[in-house]
């Protein structure tokens, strides 16, 4: 059986099941409506597996499962080296979200990284530490901040509300998910002209390290050809 | 790959070709602390640390190296001069699937000594190129110092040399500045304040600086096309160190800033030439250095194998500044460097 994980829950879990419906694949809850289990109709030899977002990601890089559908931001974040790990088969349109770089309203001097860089040099001789950007996507602002040679700032971890940790002085500056500017904007927060560090959608992956065989390629090649990627 | 203990053989060998030099054989644990020493490697390594949580000690990392914590040592109880050795494990994360080591021995000699800083840097590395010589690799030097000086000397505002000398180790971003500083262009409009509420720990006054500096920046003129040219003539030097060293002391008649700086490369090569080294021939490259460590600042060294895809078999160089910084307030010029006996053996081993 090729197992395709997809989100089990929300509007990402409809959306996917939209997105298959459109192309012919209808993706159906068999047993009562609280259990975990799906079938997709349409096409032989395909076993949905609900998992969260980040559950898929994670069971893409072990080989679990066999394609899965997650955020790019999730898996470009979380996998090292995700290129070698997954291959991106179909962005899906859907689940849009800007991972961004913003600073305080109020800091008019700075518009750019550039700015951000001299500022985090001049925060660090006055306050004896490092200028401290608040995250939970450790890997892709390093990479994105190390690419574009800022210096002088850490990554502290923030799990959820990271907008709030400035205000909370855990933070100088945030590296977020936005997908409107929004609550960006409700918390006195801007963001940097070339501070966009990755737009990211819900995309249909494949895992490398997966058990494919005879069998699972064939079910691979029909769902492509369902799917218009063949 | 060699296994570990072909590794540790290796480094065994080395280990006691060092202490046969006259080195003192040292240790540094394992965990060290990472609030204070992580900052002395730069971004690369800061990147790469296996961090930890020690419940009375705080943050600890798996030792990146043996310098910092060798200098560390010194400068807290250590006699002038000093030569160590060490030999050991070093761990670094690795972020690619292309199978780098995250812990590999390494085996060291650094030198403290502060009469003949030239003399010591050529000491270190002829005796790399002598302990390597079976291998056959390909040796190239630098000198940051003289890019410094050079940086130092320019005609322009002390917050640009600032900016660039802080980037000296981040080359994109420090073409960039360059570009910026060396180019006329209309001065940036700001606003003076901003209706928003200020937030977070970057006060009002720190953002009324900034705005002043910027307006300074704005108001004085650019980086001369002139020096921005023999800077990049500079960057770009690349040849055999005697050719090097007269296109040095051309440059000179232009900046004169790196005088000090080329002398004491004409004295180092003096000096690797009296221990048998053929400087005709040894590659001279005046960016070399600028994408390793951040705490050398002079002198720099690698040898490589020919296999471009394989790290540095050993490298080194001049970390005058770091011991400042770890001697609060006293300093000595030192110098050292690693081979990777991992590498070596790979590659046929040497028997020193």
């Amino acid at each position: 059986m090729l197992k395709i994980g997809v989100p089990s829950k929300g509007r990402l879990m409809e959306q996917c099941a939209d997105w298959f419906a459109v192309r012919g694949l209808r993706l159906v809850r068999t047993g009562n409506d609280r259990e975990y289990a799906c079938a997709m109709e349409g096409i032989d030899g395909v076993e949905p597996v609900l998992l969260s977002a980040g559950e898929i990601t994670r069971e893409l890089a072990a080989g679990r499962i066999h394609l899965g559908v997650t955020g790019q931001d999730l898996v470009r974040d979380k996998l090292a080296d995700w290129a070698a790990q997954v291959e991106e088969l179909a962005p899906m349109g859907f689940g849009h979200a800007d991972l961004v770089i913003a600073v305080p309203t109020a800091w008019v001097d700075v518009e750019t990284l550039d700015d951000l860089d001299a500022v985090a040099a001049a925060f660090r001789r006055t306050h004896g530490h490092r200028l401290r950007i608040a995250t939970k996507y450790h890997r892709l602002v390093h990479d994105f901040l190390r690419a574009a040679g800022v210096a002088d700032y850490q990554l502290v971890d923030s799990q959820g509300a990271t907008e709030g940790t400035i205000r909370n002085l855990t933070a100088e500056a945030i590296a977020d998910i936005t997908s409107s500017g929004e609550t960006l904007r409700a918390n006195h927060l801007k963001l940097l002209a070339d501070g966009v560090i990755l737009q990211s959608q819900a995309t249909l992956y494949a895992a490398h390290a997966a058990p494919w065989d005879d069998p699972t390629r064939a079910a691979l090649a029909r769902l492509k050809a369902k799917l218009g990627l063949a | 790959m060699a296994g570990k203990a072909a590794a540790r053989s290796q480094a065994e060998r080395l280990f006691a070709a060092f202490r046969t030099e006259g080195a003192v054989p040292v240790e540094a644990d394992i965990l060290q602390p990472a609030e204070v020493l992580l900052d002395l490697y730069g971004e690369d390594i800061r990147a790469r640390a296996f961090v930890t949580t020690d419940p009375l000690r705080g943050e600890m990392m798996l030792r990146p190296d043996f310098t910092v914590p060798v200098v560390q040592m010194h400068m807290s109880h250590g006699a002038e001069p000093a030569r160590y050795c060490y030999m050991g494990e070093v761990f670094r994360r690795q972020e690619h699937l292309d199978g780098r080591a995250t812990e590999y021995f390494q085996a060291g000699y650094e030198v403290f000594d502060r009469d003949d800083p030239t003399g010591a840097d050529a000491e270190v590395f002829a005796l790399f190129a002598r302990m390597l010589a079976p291998l056959s690799l390909r040796a190239a030097t630098g000198d940051l110092a003289i890019l410094m000086a050079a940086v130092r000397g320019l005609n322009t505002l002390p917050t640009r040399k600032a900016a660039l000398l802080r980037h000296i180790w981040r080359p994109r971003r420090f073409r960039a500045l360059l570009d910026r500083y060396g180019a006329q262009r209309p001065a940036r409009t700001l606003p003076a304040a901003s209706e928003a509420p200020l937030i977070g720990l970057r006060s009002g006054p720190e953002i009324a600086a900034r705005l002043d500096a910027l307006a300074e920046d704005a108001a004085t003129p650019p980086i001369s096309a002139e020096e921005v040219a023999l800077l990049d003539d500079l960057l770009d030097l690349s040849a055999p160190s005697i050719t090097a060293l007269a296109h040095l002391r051309d440059l000179t008649r232009a900046l004169p800033s790196i005088a000090l700086a080329v002398d004491r490369m004409a004295r180092r090569l003096d000096a690797l030439a009296a221990r048998g080294v053929d400087i005709d021939r040894l590659a001279f490259e005046a960016s070399h250095g600028r994408t390793t460590l951040e705490y050398y600042d002079g002198f720099v060294f690698s040898f490589h194998a020919a296999d471009p895809t394989l790290p540095p078999v050993a490298s080194g160089g001049r970390y005058d500044a770091m011991t400042a910084v770890l001697g609060q307030g006293r300093s000595i010029p030192a110098v050292g460097g690693v081979i990777r006996p991992g590498l070596v053996a790979d590659l046929g081993g040497v028997t020193c």
